[in-house]
């Protein structure tokens, strides 16, 4: 995104080394339209270069300096004018001066912290980007480039399974059995549902993947729940001593990891929502969080070396929450609007 | 790094017992609302409804029973309910005051059709309602259902597991 001055004289390009052998990353923009970007992990350097080409050859292009930035910040879409910078990292490229001839400069940001991962939310986003900049004494040329970030764990230590008993006392009573409390993003869900005494007409039954998105501190919270997916596993009335299965395949819902206050400023997390529905519409559910972890790719010889690195920094190192931080409420809940 | 594969595998589960999949059902509730009557002269006439109870719900203090009730005691029933428990309740069928004003061409409150679109409101209204979890709890449910007489100086409460 330039910024257009009085009669444009100078386009900037930002370049990368390694634009090649770099993987894209698909990523959905804030109107909602998916874009590639050029996915980098958390330690990977950044380096390239910023051309320049004047466009008329004969006019030389005076400048207050050229620097480069590298730049990761929190943007909450109800207070735009404050982005949180998380990362901040400037190169100077020209001291005060002239150009007289296309160049380009070529720059690198070694090793760089990218601690969180890119996420473009209802509420919130988290971009990290690069940002060339030519300071003028009117108005500056400045050029952005996006790039997108994964943050990568591996197989928790531990990973219980959900299991729990639920229900309205004499009306319906469920076991209800997740075959593990945290899944990768391909993973795929694997539980059953063992009905224990069912006095109610139960007409179907679904499974609902529920994100929500927290933004702000203290009194002003807000929760934005988005519904994922809804995945019926039963339909018909069962009785009692019945399992239905459960096998819902991670892989086709666009999701994120889970996000645990992000900087301070947003959380992101999901919940299997189990709803029951009966023969008049009433809803009964157990909502219960699952956390969510990307996993890295198999190393391949095309990966550049440093993203093998990286993705292989995480053997053993991946922290994925506390236990026990699910609720134990031992009752189903149900809606009373009909 | 090894090529790894989800875990897809099976969860154990305990087989069915047989009367449990095909014994009777635990969990039926049949109401019918019929027979409407119109008991009283003049202008103290009113309309009453026969309200039969089939269940086997354990809640339910008899299994089979039968009342009569007119259509204010189920707008008693609709405001107790409003006001003691946290249910959304659903609407009655009309109280149809412009019927209620003399000189209609036909019969007013006591029209077959007019009585026979509030029986079938009331079935609609009472099956809806007798079917939630949280109204059974109520005693004026059960009173409105099941007994005799409705006392609307009775203390509301809710019912336990008999």
């Amino acid at each position: 995104m330039s910024f257009f001055g009085f009669g444009q004289s100078v386009e900037v390009e930002i370049l990368l080394n390694d634009a090649e052998s770099r993987k894209r990353a698909e990523h959905k923009t804030e109107d909602g339209k998916k874009e590639k970007y050029f996915l980098f992990y958390d330690g990977e350097t950044v380096s390239g270069k910023v051309s320049l080409a004047l466009k008329n050859p004969n006019k030389r292009l005076e400048h207050q300096g050229i620097k480069i930035e590298f730049i990761g910040q929190i943007e909450l879409y109800y207070d735009r004018g404050n982005h949180h910078e998380f990362v901040s990292l400037v190169k100077d490229l020209a001291r005060p001066g002239e150009i007289s001839q296309s160049q380009a400069f070529d720059f690198e940001f070694t090793h760089v912290e990218k601690p969180y991962e890119s996420y473009t939310g209802q509420n919130v986003k988290l971009r990290y980007f690069l940002r060339a900049t030519i300071s003028r004494r009117l108005n500056d040329v400045v050029k952005e480039m996006d790039i997108v970030v994964h943050t990568l764990s591996t197989y928790p230590e531990l990973n219980s399974s959900i299991k729990m008993e639920v229900g309205i006392e004499d009306c319906l009573h469920i076991e209800f059995e997740y075959n593990k409390s945290k899944y990768h993003l391909k993973d795929v869900i694997v539980g059953k549902i063992y009905f224990l005494l069912v006095r109610i007409k139960i007409k179907h039954m679904e499974i609902d993947i529920i994100k929500r998105e927290t933004t702000g501190t203290g009194p002003n919270v807000y929760h934005e729940n988005d519904t994922i997916a809804k995945y019926e596993i039963m339909d018909g009335a069962p009785v009692r001593g019945e399992s239905i299965p459960i096998r819902l395949f991670l892989a086709g819902y666009e999701l994120t990891p889970t996000m645990r206050d992000i900087n301070k400023k947003f959380s992101v997390r999901y919940y299997l929502n189990l709803v029951l529905i009966d023969e008049e519409e009433r809803r009964y559910f157990k909502q219960q969080e699952v956390v969510l972890w990307r996993k890295g790719d198999i190393v391949r010889k095309s990966m550049s070396h440093q993203a093998a690195i990286a993705s292989q920094r995480f053997e053993g190192t991946a922290s994925l929450g506390e236990e026990g931080d699910e609720s134990l409420s031992r009752r189903l809940c149900y809606t009373t609007s009909e | 790094m090894a090529e790894t594969v989800a875990d897809t595998r099976r969860l154990i589960t305990k087989p069915q017992n047989l009367n449990d999949a095909y014994g009777p059902p635990s969990n039926f509730l049949e109401i019918d609302v019929s027979n409407p009557q119109t008991v009283g002269v003049g202008r103290g006439r009113f309309t009453t409804y026969e309200i039969r109870v089939k269940t086997n719900l354990p809640i339910f203090k008899l299994k089979e029973s039968t009342v009569r009730r007119r259509y204010s005691d189920s707008e008693w029933l609709r405001s107790e309910l409003e006001r003691e428990s946290k249910v959304v309740v659903p609407p009655l069928p009309g109280k149809a005051f412009l019927r209620q004003l003399p000189f209609r061409g036909d019969d007013g409150i006591f029209d077959d059709n007019f009585i026979e679109e509030r029986k079938q409101g009331l079935e609609q209204f009472i099956n809806k309602v007798a079917g939630h979890p949280l109204a059974q709890n109520e005693r004026c449910l059960h009173m409105f259902l099941q007994d005799e007489i409705i006392d609307k100086s009775y203390t509301p409460s809710k019912i336990r597991h008999a």
